[in-house]
């Protein structure tokens, strides 16, 4: 969410606007693309998220000219490229499997786009190496793939798609093949060098973290359709399904009821967001940091009470899990301090913090 | 300890035993060609007259011209053949794993056929072929190169699809494309390079088999080495010996040599990272 910020702030001008309009791609009956439509701004770092088969790599490489939709239009700054082949698109992208050509070393692989565009040797050379220093790879550049660790060869994958100054940066899940560390520090330097080169970029992943870090906004796909395309922050706190809301992050089920405009829940009341259901009668889906626990005073029969189930630390915070008389389980996030005060078998009252929270039909 | 060592001891002169009589199996009947091609007048005594012969040249291109065309046709064919195998099998083989793969097993039944077929099937069905080939472009040796090229399938086949898996042809390829490579370049720059153990292979494979063809050429009354050999047997049977056992040795040093070619090709990449290797270990 920091790096939004950072984004709008530090964003330069180089970009260029992508828009997929109604694309559809059917394989074999079923519907990888079921008429998505994506508006990408200039410069802007857009992630597609979403399941398996949700129809996002499927996307990615429609834009990349890699596969051709069924229907609908691709266009780049306003250029209709949905019949123009991948050579033609002027397109970099990095690929989930290691891309590298292994003939070949870090700094020839990086030259291999230029040296294609015409570019003389001296001019490659200084490219490839000024790409090489950005991605801090300079004293690799001699060093063939199976000589570099997954993330180099990614960082190198990446230096290679850069250096041909594209129009629109494709990745394609690359970081899935890294160690949890790796990929952290790559998906941070991604996004450092995106907003450095300003390069207008599609990033698909699985990964709700991965793609919350580093996007300007966040697309959630199911079943070739784009669900929602908001800032990282928004797609958190107020999803427009409950797919999203399941999706992206811990949800809690809940039943409530609408009374005013407001949900009852556990004892509260929260403001339900625009897009719930009428009710009465509904399910609230409530985030783990939507909801307090407090250790219970009385016989246990107030309204929230419920029952430890277990306690977890978890790094920077805790997890408490909690069932409730009723018989729901409600997953609560609380300061890493406090995980230890709750053991199984304790009696707390859950309460709402009084967040907006999504109200959908009851079933 | 002493129990171990000794079946090493066993281990090892079990080795050395299967060595020597696969060795043996190979090496007698050569040395029993070299013994016949070194007989003197009536069995008795030693003489290399035979091989002074065939050093020759010119006596070779004077006393037996069967013999000269029958080798320079071979070492044609061992050029054609290769070429058009290539030619045919890794742009097909690529294009069926990149854009085709549900025909990836039918790719492999048809190559795999030929085993199947014997030689004089294949002449049966080939001959109406020739003889338009023949008939609107001449009558050439070299033409065998396209009934060699159906034998030598099933076996580059194999060596092919064997470098085929061994690299993500898929990736490197959308790599390419997505940098600005056509399908040409991504063939030749990108494909190629990395399937060079593969179609050396399959070359080897070919240029084998081409040298050692008799049946097909013996059919179709075309003159390659081993035709001109059985010929040569009839009315000279020492020179032909010597120039079997020449064929053999001049095979196993082409084989050699583009093995060792394959390995150096190989070998900026091999060669520097031994080198690498070496200089990355710390003392």
């Amino acid at each position: 969410m920091t790096a939004t910020t950072e984004a709008s702030s530090t964003r330069t001008d180089r970009g260029i606007a992508v828009e997929l309009t109604d694309l559809r791609r059917v394989y074999g009956g079923v519907a990888a693309l079921d008429g998505l439509t994506l508006h990408i701004e200039p410069g802007e770092f857009v992630a597609l998220l979403g399941p398996s088969g949700c129809g996002k790599t499927t996307a990615l490489r429609c834009l990349a000219g890699l596969e051709d939709p069924d229907s609908g239009t691709i266009t780049v700054g306003g250029r209709d490229v949905t019949s123009v082949p991948t050579s033609k698109r002027d397109m970099g992208m990095v690929f989930q499997a290691y891309s590298l050509f292994p003939h070949m070393t870090a700094r020839q692989n990086v030259e291999f786009g230029l040296e294609l565009r015409g570019q003389d040797k001296t001019a490659r050379r200084a490219r490839a190496g000024e790409m090489l220093d950005l991605v801090g790879l300079s004293e690799h550049a001699e060093k063939y793939a199976h000589q570099l660790s997954g993330g180099q060869q990614q960082r190198v994958a990446l230096a290679r798609a850069l250096a041909i100054e594209p129009q629109v940066l494709l990745l394609d899940e690359p970081l899935s093949a890294l160690d949890a560390k790796v990929r952290t520090q790559l998906r941070d330097e991604i996004r450092r060098i995106q907003l450095e080169v300003g390069t207008t970029t599609l990033f698909v992943t699985h990964d709700q973290e991965e793609a919350l870090a580093v996007a300007d906004r966040v697309g959630v796909m199911s079943t070739g359709r784009l669900e929602q395309l908001a800032a990282p922050a928004e797609l958190y706190s107020a999803p427009v399904s409950p797919f999203v809301a399941d999706f992206v992050g811990l949800t809690n089920r809940l039943r409530a009821r609408i009374e005013g405009g407001r949900a009852q829940v556990l004892g509260g009341s929260v403001p339900v967001l625009p897009g719930s259901a009428a009710g009465p009668d509904v399910v609230l889906l409530v985030r783990p940091e939507g909801v307090e626990v407090a250790p219970a005073s009385g016989a246990g029969s107030e309204p929230g009470s419920a029952t430890v189930e277990s306690a977890s630390f978890l790094g920077g915070h805790g997890r408490v899990i909690a069932r409730t008389a009723a018989g729901e389980v409600v997953t609560v996030q609380v300061p890493n301090t406090d995980v230890t005060k709750y053991h199984a078998g304790d009696r707390v009252v859950l309460s709402p913090r009084g967040d907006a929270a999504l109200a959908v039909a009851a079933d | 300890m002493s129990g171990r060592s000794r079946f090493r001891r066993r281990q090892r002169a079990f080795r050395w035993v299967t060595l020597s009589l696969l060795l043996a199996f190979f090496a007698l009947p050569l040395l029993g060609m070299l013994e016949f091609t070194t007989q003197g007048r009536g069995g008795e005594g030693r003489t290399l007259d035979t091989w002074r012969t065939l050093a020759d040249v010119s006596t070779v291109s004077l006393e037996y011209p069967a013999l000269r065309e029958g080798f320079l046709a071979s070492v044609g064919l061992g050029v054609v053949t290769p070429l058009v195998m290539l030619v045919l099998l890794v742009p097909t083989m690529t294009w069926v794993r990149l854009r085709l793969p549900g025909l990836s097993r039918t790719v492999e039944f048809i190559c795999l056929l030929p085993l199947t077929v014997p030689a004089i099937v294949l002449v049966v069905g080939l001959t109406p072929i020739y003889a338009w080939v023949y008939y609107l472009v001449g009558s050439s040796t070299l033409w065998l190169s396209l009934a060699y090229v159906i034998l030598v399938l099933p076996y580059a086949y194999r060596a092919l699809d064997a470098g085929l898996r061994a690299i993500d042809v898929r990736t490197l390829a959308e790599a390419a494309r997505s940098l600005g490579a056509g399908w040409a370049t991504v063939m030749w720059r990108v494909i190629l390079p990395n399937l060079r153990t593969a179609v050396l292979s399959a070359s080897f494979l070919s240029v084998a088999l081409v040298l050692g063809e008799f049946t097909i050429a013996s059919l179709f009354s075309k003159k390659n080495l081993q035709v001109a050999m059985f010929e040569l047997g009839k009315s000279d049977a020492k020179v032909s010996v010597a120039v079997g056992l020449a064929a053999l040795v001049f095979g196993f040093l082409v084989l050699f040599a583009m093995s060792f070619v394959g390995s150096r090709a190989a070998g900026p990449s091999r060669f520097s990272r031994f080198r690498r290797s070496r200089k990355e270990t710390p003392a």
